[in-house]
């Protein structure tokens, strides 16, 4: 029996077994799945090429320069010769290998970045000689380059992803870029595309030979945006040399657009630090300066108190409450004593009498203080008095967010009455306590594009559009509306001020800055600040600030400048503003002696100050 | 042909047989499908080449279908020498393939003598075995069967081909059922697990597995029958020991290091995917990621990319499970099971002993082909390089095989004729 039987049970027992195992090996155990698409398919990104960026008249501000990055999947390299390969590519052996850890760490089957941004010398070499090298391979990659080394600040910079970049989005991979800062930050989106996928058919020498299942699972990248900024070139090129050796901001928009012509942060740095390889290097070095801080916006981020400005908004609230009209006189006697032994300075000679327009022109602290407290004692109560100023003058944009399409910002500060209850209890506070609001000096602050804004504002007679950095309507829909933003300041009333302003540059405090056969509106500040030295506050010289608008009729510019420590607002914040609203309108300066003045001055000097440890002089 | 040939002819094997060769045909196809090499002339390609021998398969087929099965009986012996000039002949004439001289070659067609050996050792065997004087149960007709089979066997080790070789351990099947006694059948299980702890592990510790075998089987005989003597026991154990020692001889210094890296992989010693396990961890990976339906036909992502090697031909198994996945896999193993099967019911209806000792032993052979192969496919059987009949690449043992099967049919048709 058993001599029948055993060749029939023998296959019997074979043929189950085959199947039990085939039950396994296909059924049960999915790990196959993965190690024949790891095997077989080699998965290739397709980046589409970033989207450039232009100024408002179509010149390249950002472009893109390709580059190489060696990829590798650790699972995949063989034992290579570190040495020779860290010798081709000439970096460091040790980041090679410690690169190589890292992957292996992130994912054994998965392609991580080994060395970013191989230039083209080195490009050449390596593209020969890969083949050596299991493992690995050569992805082409742009990288950002900036023809014109300008506007750092308003650009931003890209980077590659980071683990949490990764863990947000499912969109990003290892070694893919993302915008940081700025435009490219906030229009990402739109100026990365979408990344495509093509597959392709390895054989088991690793070579490709084919499209994987005739490109049945390739996705198509989504082309880029290319975007075109409000900011012109020029302006912004022409700003950033003015303001060199000097910290500060310059801001300058279309009143009639709200489209920023010019950004400036000074000091700043050449955008082209920021990509390829020294590009962490110079990155800290950039991030470790806590003193001038080049990474800071101080258009955007730095909030001042605005100083004398800041008298044109306090006219117009006073004009529109009616608590002054344009025949109102005060008499200051070189400032006045607004409270029992508060006295506050004032430049005009004893016995000045002022109106509005005088008031403006000669920048009068008695006269708005006066106006000031007008408005906050109208009713009785200085509470309701605040709380109504505080209204109006938040319809300029300050005290909050602006809304324009940059990622940072800040919203400067106009203070209410809960701030004053707080610091003074209840009733504990009257208009002549809070009497510094009036110059533009006590609690309020704002951003320097918040004033270029607040001038925006007066150039249009009531309105602003929201400051915006992009011209095309399509990427603008429903993130910034280009409706106008209305005051609430009757449009009569900006007449009486814009004249004052007009009357600044004509014989007022910044006559230095009018320029012939254009009508320059303006209102030059010069702002008290402090530090903190040991814990001492310390008085600093005052900051140079300037707004203006031109011409006074259809203004084409409206511009905010501030110099830090630069004293007198027409010392350099007016100039600079003069000279860059003459180069925006006639293309030209022909004041070349100002021109020289303002490119030869520096306050470097002045900046050093508080760190040197030793007595200083302000104000000189 | 005759009207009874038609009539009487096991057409359940027909049918399975033709279903393997066209799904066999179908798949080489897709395991040989290069799409940068299409201008190549057809008869050129693997696939050509295949058909060809598919049409010489169905046409020797046919003859021996329509002949007299009486006359094969007689032809035995020729056939079996002719068998042997043709090995003999290789070390002259043959052609040198991957170090194996296995081929006489005719311009693109090739012919693999190893192959139709068998055919003539299973006559020669049959023969023998029918004769009125021979006594399986006897010594000496036990020492002319081994000798029968032990010249092809050595002439094609010679070649060398170890594969090939090792098939004609099927022989012990239709041996067996022929009254081959039980001693064998231990000493053929004994032999092939003291070979496998004799490569696993060092000599001591083998040793000490041998001792510690030997008293558990000393002390379970003792247990059943109390007389039982000590020195047999330890007689076996000194044979078994020798043995041990011998085959650890032959694995280190006649064997070359892809043999033993094979075993190795297999016994699971060594983990090398990118060395020598690489062929059997490919052809898992690519019958794994079939799935239950498979990638589908021409789809296999392994199968194309060339990743398991000789996949045409030894691996030939895993496109099957790539592409057609386990519903597919499944199928094949199903109807390789039943013929298998039907050849062995067909056999034991014979009542001659040439003509049942032929069909048991085209069972057998089929048998030990599918066990190897497959079995080496799947990662549980040890690599040994041995072609899937009527699927795999290989026109030889398609001929050779269709020519079994043909003469099987031949006498299962005849049985009740004569």
């Amino acid at each position: 029996m058993i001599r029948i039987y055993f060749l029939p049970f023998t296959a019997i027992l074979v043929s189950v077994i085959f199947i039990l195992r085939l039950v396994n090996l296909q059924i049960i155990d999915s790990s196959y799945k993965l190690l024949s698409d790891n095997n077989a398919v080699f998965e290739q990104t397709l980046f589409p090429e970033r989207g450039l960026i232009f100024d408002r008249n179509g010149k390249v501000l950002v472009s893109n320069k390709s580059s190489y990055d060696l990829m590798g999947i650790p699972e995949n390299i063989s034992v290579f010769d570190t040495i020779e390969l860290s010798n081709i590519l000439k970096v460091d052996k040790k980041l090679l290998v410690s690169n190589l850890n890292k992957a292996r760490k992130f994912s054994s089957k998965l392609p991580s970045i080994i060395i970013p941004a191989i230039p083209k010398e080195i490009n050449a070499v390596i593209q020969e000689k890969i083949w050596k090298y299991d493992g690995f391979y050569l992805q082409k990659k742009s990288t950002r380059h900036y023809p014109e080394a300008v506007a750092a600040n308003i650009l931003g910079y890209v980077s590659e992803v980071n683990k949490n970049d990764i863990k947000k989005s499912t969109y990003y991979q290892s070694g893919d870029l993302i915008g940081r800062q700025g435009i490219e930050k906030y229009y990402e989106n739109d100026l990365r595309g979408k990344k495509g996928k093509k597959f392709y058919q390895k054989d088991r020498f690793n070579r490709i030979i084919g499209s994987y299942e005739n490109g049945k699972f390739d996705i198509s990248p989504k082309n880029s945006n290319n975007l075109n900024l409000t900011v012109d070139l020029t302006i912004q090129k022409y700003g950033e040399k003015l303001m060199e050796n000097k910290w500060g901001g310059i801001v300058a928009i279309q009143p009639s657009t709200g489209e920023v012509l010019a950004l400036v942060s000074a000091p700043s740095y050449n955008p082209n630090l920021l990509v390829g390889r020294e590009r962490s290097k110079n990155y800290s070095n950039l991030s470790l300066d806590t003193i001038s801080k080049p990474l800071f916006d101080r258009s955007l981020q730095a909030q001042y108190a605005p100083g004398s400005p800041f008298k044109t908004i306090n006219a117009l609230v006073a004009l529109q409450e009616e608590t002054i009209n344009d025949k109102t006189v005060f008499q200051c006697n070189e400032g006045h004593y607004y409270a029992k032994g508060m006295h506050m300075e004032c430049f005009c000679p004893k016995g000045s009498k002022n109106n509005l327009i005088k008031a403006i022109y000669n920048s009068c602290n008695t006269f708005f203080a006066n106006t000031y407290r007008s408005i906050i004692d109208k009713n009785g109560s200085p509470a309701d008095g605040l709380e109504k100023w505080n209204k109006y003058v938040k319809s300029f944009g300050l005290g909050n967010y602006l809304g324009y399409d940059l990622p940072i910002g800040k919203t400067g500060f106009i203070p209410n009455s809960n701030y004053y209850d707080y610091w003074y209890n209840k009733g504990g506070w009257k208009s002549s306590t809070i009497v510094s609001n009036a110059i533009g000096q006590g609690e309020i602050l704002a951003t320097p594009i918040q004033m270029a804004n607040i001038t925006a504002a007066i150039a249009n007679r009531g309105y602003y559009i929201t400051p915006h950095f992009v011209k095309s309507d399509k990427l603008l829909k429903n993130k910034i509306v280009s409706e106008k933003k209305f005051t609430l300041i009757d449009s009569i009333h900006y007449e009486k001020v814009i004249e004052g302003m007009y009357q600044v540059t004509e014989r007022g405090t910044a006559k230095i800055a009018k320029i012939k056969n254009v009508k320059v509106c303006g209102k030059t500040g010069t702002i008290e600040n402090f530090t903190k030295i040991k814990d001492q506050k310390v008085q600093l010289t005052d900051h140079s600030i300037f707004i203006g608008f031109a011409p006074k009729e259809n203004p084409e510019i409206a511009i905010c400048v501030f110099v830090e420590n630069g004293y007198w607002g027409a010392r350099w914040a007016a100039p600079i503003a003069s000279l860059i609203i003459e180069k925006y309108l006639n293309k030209e300066v022909k004041r070349k002696w100002l021109e020289k003045r303002i490119l030869n001055g520096s306050l470097l000097n002045e900046y050093e100050k508080p760190y040197l440890g030793t007595e200083f002089v302000i104000n000189e | 042909m005759n009207r009874n040939i038609i009539l009487s002819i096991d057409w359940i094997t027909v049918l399975l047989y033709f279903s393997l060769i066209s799904f066999g045909t179908l798949n080489l196809y897709s395991a040989t499908y290069d799409e940068s090499f299409q201008n190549i002339s057809f008869f050129l390609s693997p696939i050509g080449k295949q058909s060809i021998f598919l049409f010489l398969s169905l046409v020797s087929g046919m003859l021996l279908l329509a002949i007299d099965p009486k006359i094969l009986e007689p032809f035995s012996n020729i056939a079996y020498v002719i068998s042997l000039i043709l090995l003999l002949g290789l070390f002259l004439f043959g052609k040198t393939v991957n170090y194996s001289t296995s081929w006489y070659s005719f311009g693109p067609i090739s012919l693999q003598p190893s192959e139709f050996a068998k055919i003539g050792t299973i006559l020669v065997l049959g023969n023998y075995l029918s004769k009125i004087q021979t006594d399986i149960k006897k010594i000496s007709s036990q020492f002319k069967i081994i000798l029968l089979i032990a010249i092809p066997v050595s002439f094609i080790s010679f070649q060398p081909d170890l594969g090939s070789a090792l098939i004609f351990i099927a022989f012990f099947f239709p041996l067996f059922r022929e009254g081959l006694s039980q001693i064998y059948l231990i000493i053929f299980i004994s032999a092939t697990v003291l070979f496998l702890i004799s490569i696993s592990y060092e000599t001591i510790t083998t040793i000490v597995i041998i001792l510690f075998l030997f008293t558990i089987i000393f002390l379970c005989l003792r247990y059943l029958n109390p007389k039982i003597k000590l020195w047999p026991i330890i007689f076996f154990m000194m044979i078994s020991i020798g043995f041990s020692f011998i085959v650890d001889y032959g694995y280190n210094e006649l064997f070359e290091q892809r043999h033993r890296d094979r075993i190795e992989i297999f016994l699971g010693k060594k983990i090398d995917y990118k060395g020598a396990g690489y062929n059997i961890n490919q052809s898992k990976i690519a019958i794994g990621s079939g799935g239950l339906t498979g990638k589908g036909f021409l789809q296999g992502s392994q199968t194309k990319g060339n990743f398991v090697p000789q996949q045409h031909t030894d691996y030939i198994f895993s496109t099957i499970g790539e592409e057609w996945g386990f519903i597919g896999s499944s199928i094949i193993i199903i109807i390789y099971f039943t013929l298998i099967i039907k050849i062995i019911i067909s056999a034991e209806k014979q009542t001659r002993k040439f003509r049942r000792f032929f069909s048991y032993s085209v069972a057998s052979l089929l048998f030990i082909h599918f066990l190897v192969n497959i079995g080496m496919s799947l990662g549980i059987s040890p690599t040994i390089g041995i072609p899937l009949p009527f699927i795999s690449y290989g026109g030889s043992c398609l001929l050779a095989f269709s020519m079994l099967i043909f003469i099987h049919l031949n006498f299962d048709a005849n049985r009740l004729n004569e």
